[in-house]
């Protein structure tokens, strides 16, 4: 019996410890990153020639872009990839990255029904835009979900100049008392449609309303161009300096997290910075129209 | 262990202070639910009375299909009422997508299998002399189903809560036709999700609690009427 016992453990302990090598010999990088930009299908041309090039399997998690952060800041990654500059520039400055690799910029559109009931077509101001939805109460769908984009919008309900209200819950937070903000125009109960969800599911939302909302231009370009039925909603509202999309890149900083591995996460970051990365993504095309315009020097 | 902590305080945090979107939330969560279940339990329960107490042929049938129905996803549920309700299709100019009564029509068929098959169990349980004996007193066949309903109460009460269970624990129908619109069709488990999408963690589980917290209530308050009942008939 105790034979029996000892051998086994010898296996287990053996087992354990191949398994330990198998995968400190596999180079696998894991990255979180947006919706948006697992949907534009960019990765899916990006990562096998980075895999060619390095051997590098590149573990994709997709996810809003506040829970893409929060996997860099409890180390469940190696590196993130995402587009919200001020709050990538605060996980940095927090410690939790390394630093931040300008990558590439697209840009937001401001999309509605055709017909245009408010009238924001050819506008390229924002935030005049949606000035003029408030103003008529026409139904706006927000992300609503903390993500990169729900934060650009939060902006730029801000640069419109309509009356905004805060609410906010109070929580625990590592033992303390914290907030949860979130902004809404006033009054807007009936026609601001907060649904925390993705991009693809805004859209078809603000399709079944035929209702206004912001979408980043990749993900509305698949739904208008590669997608059957197409969704009727028209772009009226685009090139306003405000409506800039930056993405970046950033190491989880193994300082805080030790076993992340750093080693793989420079050299995606090398790659994807390069001149081929960054000429990749510039002939990038979605349904024959440019996506992204590169951002690295 | 931090994320316990802080969780737990947390919803005791807003369920003291009566937060009012934690309210608006609870609600939602609870009309929905309980539609559901009365609908469903309007349907299910007679159905499954109907179908115990006859002999048919394929009557096996049935009740492999109502048993394999005990485990339709919900997703599957939500996209079959969605290509009903969606604005190119047949029911679209009634506007149902993304409003309450979608979840609960979803929540529905979700649900009528679970009361459907459980009640047929509580009644095929109840031993055949009730039958027999209501029948030599002379009972009508409605008379006879009230003597059957009434010894099978217990079993069917089960039925309807478990259906209540389901459908107040539900994400996935509540997600595709509510939309998780804030202060309309957020309900907990769709709250819980945007939560956790966020990165919000604390909130989730804060959330998920309260869930329990209303679940623990309100199956008190079932097992108290049950419990009253089922003395008095003993």
């Amino acid at each position: 019996m105790l034979r029996k016992i000892s051998v086994l453990t010898t296996l287990a302990v053996f087992l354990l410890f191949a398994g330990q090598n198998a995968v400190a010999e596999d180079k696998v990088l894991k990255m979180s990153t947006t919706t948006s930009t697992q949907a534009s299908g960019l990765l899916d041309l990006l990562l096998p020639e980075f895999k060619n090039d390095t051997g590098i399997d590149v573990k994709v998690i997709a996810k809003g872009t506040g829970a893409a952060i929060r996997d860099g800041v409890d180390g469940n990654v190696d590196v993130i990839f995402v587009h919200a500059k001020s709050r990538e520039e605060k996980f940095v400055a927090d410690g939790y990255g390394t630093k931040r690799y300008p990558v590439m910029h697209n840009d937001f559109v401001i999309i509605g029904p055709a017909a245009d009931p408010v009238g924001i077509k050819g506008m390229s101001d924002a935030g005049k835009a949606l000035a003029k939805i408030a103003g008529q109460g026409a139904v706006f769908v927000s992300r609503g979900d903390d993500s990169g984009t729900h934060t650009k919008e939060q902006f730029l309900w801000k640069q419109s100049g309509v009356e905004l209200v805060e609410k906010s819950q109070t929580i625990m937070k590592k033992g303390k008392q914290t907030e949860v903000k979130y902004l809404a125009p006033a009054g807007s109960e009936a026609w601001y449609m907060s649904i925390g969800q993705g991009m693809g599911k805004t859209i078809t939302f603000a399709e079944e309303k035929q209702g206004y909302t912001m979408s980043d231009r990749g993900t509305y370009i698949k739904f208008k161009y590669g997608k059957t039925p197409a969704v009727e909603l028209e772009v009226l509202t685009e090139g306003g300096d405000d409506l800039a999309n930056p993405y970046g890149i950033i190491p989880v900083n193994p300082a805080k997290h030790p076993y992340v591995k750093n080693d793989l996460a420079m050299e995606f970051v090398t790659w994807i910075t390069s001149e081929k990365g960054q000429k990749m993504i510039g002939d990038y095309r979605l349904e024959g129209k440019q996506l992204f315009y590169p951002d690295a020097k | 262990m931090d994320l316990l902590f802080d969780s737990v305080s947390s919803a005791f945090i807003l369920l003291l202070s009566f937060d009012r979107e934690l309210l608006e939330i609870v609600l939602v969560s609870l009309n929905v639910s309980f539609a559901a279940t009365i609908i469903a339990s309007v349907i299910g329960i007679p159905s499954g009375f109907l179908i115990a107490h006859s002999t048919f042929a394929g009557k096996r049938i049935v009740l492999t299909m109502l048993n394999t129905l005990l485990a339709l996803p919900t997703v599957v549920i939500g996209l079959l009422v969605y290509s009903f309700v969606s604005r190119r299709a047949i029911l679209g100019p009634l506007d149902l997508l993304y409003t309450q009564k979608a979840i609960v029509i979803g929540q529905v068929i979700l649900i009528i299998p679970v009361i459907t098959t459980l009640t047929i169990a509580a009644i095929s349980r109840l031993d055949q002399r009730y039958r027999m004996t209501a029948l030599t007193l002379g009972a009508n066949r409605v008379q006879m189903a009230v003597v059957i309903m009434k010894e099978a109460k217990y079993g069917i009460c089960a039925a309807v809560i478990a259906a209540f269970g389901r459908v107040i624990a539900e994400v996935g129908i509540s997600m595709m036709l509510g939309g998780n619109v804030k202060g309309f069709t957020r309900t907990m488990t769709t709250a819980m999700a945007l939560e956790y999408d966020k990165g919000e963690f604390v909130l989730a589980v804060a959330l998920g609690i309260t869930l329990m917290t209303f679940a623990l209530v309100i199956n008190a308050l079932f097992h108290f009427f049950q419990g009253r009942t089922h003395s008095e008939s003993v």
